[in-house]
This record gives structure tokens, sequence and C-alpha cells, in this order.
């Protein structure tokens, strides 16, 4: 298995492809830094103005945990394009390319293949993430200092005290680890029935940009589906940035996203044990 | 015409031989107050805001004569009532020329307050009427509701224990009028968990308080007008 | 001899096309065994089984003795293959994939044997050139070196030849004949041209529409049919008159002016040769005809086989 997965890392990380990823995410963090290294006040000054209104709010706002806020909060939203780039290429793409036949002659049984392809696409995904993880957080706390960190909801204003923090961090990564590994998964199974790695790469980014719209969407009708979204329940990481944290609430959104992980790669791995190789 | 205005003397006047006996009273407190030319104090700032959760957090509180005033939490964030401690009672006796008008008397905290209203003595004043709750035996202002022209009105409640002879207090209870707070979800992006969120942010304008508690004043020593400055 | 490959009453449907069709041979130990049929006719189909990336509808496959079903690691660590195009990771060297596609095989070899197999096919000087920088016939000839790295026993050549120049397809050639006669490997070979399994090809299947045409040996089928042998000369008159005379003159099949026809085994073709030479015969040509091409006329239904076949 250690030696199937090798294999698999390996040719991940010998393409160009897989680093493409790595240099969007720096780029966008760092593009999301400048921009509040440069104007940050005015961004937020502009965010809370319904807030001051009725308060003054004196001390450090912009915060390398407000920035770090702000990153994972908008690119948790593209960071899943970015893993399905590789998920979905992981099997349709070695259809596309012709090994996907000559690999499967070889004496390795179709499960423990497909086990080591989602175990090397959830390497890279946590890569990725760890990456990410380091360029948001110990990168914008050096360059933007650390405070309480101020957190505007759509109907609450939460501020934590800037030493009850980081812990926070590590949790909410923790589950954007399992919310990403969701969207790779999906990725995985979709990958399964392709023969070109367009095809899961577009329906994946098309689920979960649908679910995330009817997400995001503050529509009654849509919010009754959307305990039912799992793009809903991805978005739970910020979860540990509520005060008291919901714990309940969020083991059952990772609970949940876990069965989705599951319950793709079980489907991923059932539909190619039968599937007939004719790429 | 010349009857009306008879009539009307006639009313006010009375008001005005009060307000001699009022007027003393104030500049008793005034200058209990004017003992005190600055002070620094630790302070617990507990916010009771139907849609903020913050945790307590300690801060350190300077003010200075006649109307420099400021907190400040080490490394961190503090939310104050907006205008509410820049209106700080201090400043607002440091500063001559209010008119005084008596309201009569009433019970609090268990003792007996005189409720004393001061007009602004120009129309360019934030302020448009504070009233004082005064206890005259001890010269201590219990309580003051005072209304402003851009932040609406602010309820004090003042506790005192060991600064009383400074007419500082322990504890100061703020109340006042917050605007509904929302932005749109799909700017924030929330996590939608499918349960009747509990009606916590009631529709139009709610009562907010904000309690700060002092302690550890240290009184009349020099502090630097830096402090005072960046108030961001 | 062993059988290395048993196949009965193989079967394969795609919703209602019936691609291979109780289709039962069975491979010798060390032959180098020719899969004929022209494309469409289910020898993809019938390889992918063999090679496990089809399921059947229908039948058994053994191979070196065990059900493939139920010892399919074991078996495929002892094949190796091409498959249709050799598609390789484009993006890596030559050595990092025949080292990848070893260590797949549960094998690790080593950088010695890299080299040998690479000169072996001619590729020792791109050895870490990237794939996507070689032309068709380089990667077919890394194709074979990946299938052959494991050193397996049964190496399965789907449309080895397919793309390759002339100097291409006689080196296939002589490595498929090394491989059989050296090395003792038994080889399953699929084409769609005759010629070219009649060269190498010890026992032959011929395929249409999923369906077994005949199977045997080369030679076998070959006799039975006869191997045509057209001679022309400046003077087939007095040629015909000569071999008459000779003890070849059974083997006339028939003659006109224009040429004459002759049944001939292979290895007597150039016995006939020195006799003509011999006899003062003025040759203007002698060709074999494909023998196997007039065998399966007789044996397709339509015509338009014909040309498939004819090359």
């Amino acid at each position: 298995m250690w030696t199937l997965l090798k294999i698999e890392l390996f040719k991940i990380f010998r393409r160009p492809r897989t680093y493409i990823a790595f240099a969007a995410i720096a780029a966008i963090i760092i593009l999301i830094q400048l921009a509040f290294y440069s104007d940050g006040e005015n961004f937020l000054q502009f965010g809370m103005q319904s807030l001051k209104e009725s308060f003054d709010i004196k001390g450090k706002i912009l915060s390398g945990y407000l920035v770090c806020f702000i990153i994972l909060q908008t690119l948790l939203i593209h960071v899943p394009l970015l893993i399905a780039l590789v998920a979905g290429d992981s099997i349709a793409g070695e259809a596309n390319m012709g090994t996907l036949r000559l690999l499967l002659t070889k004496p390795v049984s179709r499960t423990r293949f497909m086990f080591a392809k989602f175990l090397a696409t959830l390497i890279y995904t946590l890569l990725l993430l760890l990456f990410m993880a380091i360029l948001s957080l110990p990168v914008s706390l050096s360059v933007f200092g650390s405070s309480d960190l101020i957190i505007m909801k759509s109907e609450m204003v939460v501020i934590l005290d800037s030493h009850d923090v980081l812990w926070r961090y590590f949790a909410a990564f923790g589950f954007a680890a399992i919310a990403m590994t969701t969207v790779a998964s999906l990725a995985f199974l979709l990958s399964v029935f392709a023969e070109n790695s367009i095809g899961p790469i577009v329906a994946t980014m098309s689920v979960v940009i649908l679910f995330t719209i009817l997400t995001t969407m503050d529509i009654p009708l849509f919010n009754a589906v959307k305990p039912f979204l799992f793009t809903n329940h991805m978005l739970n990481w910020k979860g540990f940035f509520e005060e008291p944290v919901n714990y309940k609430s969020i083991f059952k959104s990772g609970l949940l996203l876990m069965g989705h992980i599951i319950m793709f790669v079980s489907a991923a791995i059932f539909v190619f044990r039968k599937k007939d190789i004719l790429s | 015409m010349k009857y009306m205005l008879v009539t009307l003397l006639l009313i006010v006047a009375p008001f005005f031989l009060f307000a001699q006996k009022e007027e003393e009273l104030v500049k008793k407190v005034k200058s209990k107050l004017n003992q005190v030319n600055s002070y620094e104090a630790n302070g617990i700032i507990k916010i009771d805001v139907s849609f903020i959760k913050a945790p307590n957090s300690p801060v350190r509180v300077y003010y200075k004569k006649p109307d420099k005033f400021t907190v400040k939490k080490e490394g961190g964030i503090s939310i104050l009532p907006k205008g509410g401690f820049s209106t700080n009672l201090n400043s607002l006796f440091m500063t001559d020329g209010y008119t005084i008008v008596p309201a009569g008397e009433t019970n609090l905290q268990g003792s007996k307050v005189k409720i004393i209203k001061l007009l602004p003595p120009d129309e360019s004043s934030n302020i448009v009427v504070a009233t004082l709750y005064i206890d005259e035996k001890e010269l201590l202002i219990k309580k003051s509701v005072i209304t402003t022209k851009e932040s609406g009105t602010y309820e004090m409640i003042m506790l005192y224990g060991k600064y009383s002879t400074l007419g500082l207090p322990d504890k100061i209870d703020f109340i006042f009028s917050v605007k509904d707070y929302k932005l749109p979800k799909g700017v924030t992006i929330e996590y939608e968990s499918g349960e009747k969120k509990s009606s916590a942010a009631r529709p139009g304008n709610q009562k907010g308080k904000i309690e700060i508690t002092y302690s550890n004043y240290v009184i009349n020593k020099e502090i630097v007008d830096s402090v005072f400055e960046n108030n961001k | 001899m062993p059988a290395i490959i048993r196949v009965q009453h193989l079967s394969k449907q795609f919703g209602e096309i019936n691609a291979v069709d109780d289709l039962s041979f069975s491979v010798d130990k060390g032959e180098v065994y020719g899969f004929l049929g022209q494309n469409g006719a289910g020898k993809s189909t019938t390889i992918r089984m063999l090679l496990t990336l089809i399921q059947p509808t229908g039948g058994t496959i053994e191979i070196l003795g065990l059900d493939l079903q139920k010892h399919r690691n074991e078996i495929l660590r002892q094949t190796g293959a091409i498959i249709e195009k050799p598609d390789l990771y484009k993006y890596l060297t030559a050595t990092e994939n025949l080292r990848l596609f070893a260590s797949m095989s549960g094998v690790k070899v080593s950088g010695k044997r890299i080299s040998e197999q690479l000169e072996m096919v001619g590729l020792a000087d791109r050895a870490n050139s990237k794939v996507k920088t070689f032309s068709q016939g380089m990667k077919q000839r890394l194709g074979i070196a990946i299938a052959l790295i494991h050193d397996p026993q049964l190496i399965v050549l789907d449309e080895p030849t397919n793309g390759l120049d002339p100097q291409g397809i006689a080196d296939v050639r002589n490595l498929v004949l090394h491989l059989s006669k050296n090395l003792g490997k038994t080889l399953f070979v699929s084409s769609h041209l005759l010629s070219e399994i009649e060269q190498v090809a010890d026992s032959m299947l011929i395929i249409d529409k999923g369906k077994k045409m005949a199977e045997g040996k080369v030679f076998e089928l070959f006799g039975s049919s006869g191997s045509i042998v057209e001679l022309k000369t400046n003077d087939n008159n007095e040629a015909i008159h000569k071999i008459m005379q000779s003890s070849w003159q059974n083997l006339i099949d028939k003659y006109d002016t224009d040429k004459i026809l002759l049944k001939l085994n292979k290895e007597d073709i150039a016995v006939f040769a020195r006799y003509l030479v011999d006899a003062d015969i003025a040759i203007q040509s002698l060709s074999a005809r494909h023998s196997l091409e007039d065998y399966f006329l007789t044996l397709t239904t339509s015509n338009q086989h014909v040309d498939a076949f004819k090359n």
C-alpha cells in the first residue's frame, strides 16, 4: 500500500498542474494581505458602519487574526476548485492519458488502487490546507500583529479575546480539512465516470457552486433545504468562532461531512471495481 | 398678550427661586468632583447587547480635566456606547454656563435624591438636556440621563464605594438605545443549522447595557496627553 | 505442452451488442500466438478480458493454469502488456515510467536492469528525456520495455506495430521472435494485418464479429489451403514445359501465358527458386501470394473484409 501511495504521490507532485493550486493560494492570500495592509482600515470602517452608529470601538481591529479569518472566509469558497483540479483528475486523467488501462493490468487490486489514489488526493488536500494555514495565520500575525478578533455575522457581532483565538484556528483548519476532503471525495467519485478530467472538475465545481449559492441566499424556501446541503455544513468551521462554541452543531456537521466522504469514496470504489475499462 | 406674559412669569418664577438652591447643590458637587484633576483606573467592561457577544474585558481608563477621557485595552478591542464616555459626567460639570432647572425629588438606591435638569448654554452643544439625580447628603450623582443630538439618550447609574469622597464611582451602568444590526448573509456567508434562531435580535431600536466596574484608582497623577490620542 | 492461456466459452455483451461471442481457444507455453481480426472484430475486448480490464459476461479464462477471477494478481504479476497505443506518463522520463510500472508490478528494479531494457529497445540515450518529447515509435518501444521490465512469462501485445515505420515493424518482429525463441516467453500478439502475424506466429486465432473463424497452427492452416506462389518468366510456355518435366510438376496449380501459380510450402520457395535458376528459366518475378489471405477469403462472409487483410 505504501508503495502504491508513494507512486501516486510521485505522480501528483511531478505534475505542473499540482503547483497551480499552491501558486493560486499563495497569490490570493498575498493579495488579500496586501490589500488589507494598504487599505484595510477603510474597508473595515465600511464593514462596521452599522455597528459604529451605536458604538465607539477602540483598539486595534485590523489584526492578523482578523485578516486570517477574512482569508479563510474568502478562500474556503474557492479552494474546492483547486482540490477538484487534482481530485477530479485522479482517475479520469489517467483514463484520458491512456495510462489507466496499463496501470490496471498490474497486480494490484482495484480496491487498493482506489485507496491509494484517494489517500494521495487526501494528502494533496491536506498539504494545500497546511500551506494555506501557514500563509494565512503566522504570516498575517507577523504582518498585522495580534489583537482581539471581532467577527461580523449577519445578526451578531462576536468579539473574542486575543488569547482565546489561536486554538479556534487550529480547530477550524481541522474542520476545514474534513470539509475539503468532502469536496475531494466528490470529485474523486465523479472522476470514476469520466474519461477526461474536465468533466469531473466542472461537475464538482458546479455542484459546489450551486449548493453554495443555495447556502448563501437568504431565502426562506432555500433555508429549509440548507441543512441537507453538505456545502452548508462545510461552513461550520465558523462554529469555532462563536462564544460559546456549539460543539454539538459542529460535531453534527463534521459527522455529516464524514458520512459524505465515506459515501462518495465507497461509491467510487464500488463503481470502479465493476467498471469495464474501455479508455 | 400682556396678561399671558404675566401668567407665564408667575408659573416660571418659582423655579427660578428654587433654582437658587439647586445651583448651590450643583456647585457643591462640582467642587467635590474638582478635587480630581486626573485619574487612571482599571476597569472591567461587561457588554450586554443582544447582538454582541464579547467576553468581559479588562481595560485601563484614563481621565484628565477638563474633558479628556479614554479607555484602552492592551492588545485588544474595547466597545463603548457611542459618545457616551466623552459626555462624561466630569466633563459635563467642568463646562460652565448650564441652566439649572429643578425637577423634584425621588428615591434611588435607597436614598433620597434631587432631580435636576441641566440645559446647555448654547445651541451648538451636543447635549440637549441632562437630568441628574443627586444625593444631597453625600453630594454624589447617583444617576443621570443625558439626551444628545447625535447619539440618542444615555442613562447612567453610578454605584459608589471606596472613592465616594472624591465622587468617583465603583461601577457605572450605561443604558442606551442601539440601532438594530444586520448584515446580508451573502456577505457574511454563514452556516445555517436549520434550527430556528431564538429571536435575539428584535427589530427596531433596542436597549443595550454596558457595565464598567472600576478598581485601583490612581488619582491626580500626571497623564501625558498622548494617551488620549489615537483613539481608534 | 501445458496451456498458458485457456479460454472457454468467453463472451462479452455491451448492451445489445455481442462484442465477443462464445470464444474458446488455448495458447501453449513458449509459442507466439497470433490473434487476428479486423478492427472491431472483438480483439481489443478479448485482450482486455484477458488482462482483467473488462469483466466477461460469460465463460472462463485460465492463465498459467489459474482461474483469472480468483488469482488475478498472481497471474498479472507474470504478465506484461501493451494495450493499443502505448500511452505513458508524458511528464515523466523514460526511466521514471519504467521504474513506476515496475514497482506497480511489485518488482524493485535496479538501475542496471532499467538501462538494459532501454538498451534493448534502443532508447538508452533517451533514458532521462520526458516521454512527451518521444515519437510514436519511441513510445511504442518504451511500452515494450515496460511490458518486459518485470520479466513476465506471458506477454500480451495488442497491435504492437501500429503507427510504426517499416524499420520499427521489423524491429518489433525481431524482438517478438527473440523473446519467444531465445527467452522462452509466451506471446499473445494481436493484429489486423495478416502478413505480420504470418511471419511470427506459431499458432493463430482468427475472429470476426466476436466469433471464432479459425484456430490452429499456422503451418496447419497454411497447409490446408496451400501457399500460392506466383511465377512470371520471360517465356511462360517454355517454363511450363520445363517444370512439367521436373519433380515440381505436381505443384502446379494453374497457369496461363501471363503467370504460373504453384502450391508451395514456405521452406520450399527458396529451393524452387534455385531449381528455376539451375533450369535456366529467366525469372521476371517470383512472389508468394498471401495464402492465409486466400484462406481467409473463404472464411469471411462479405467481401468488404478483404480489403482489411490485403496489405
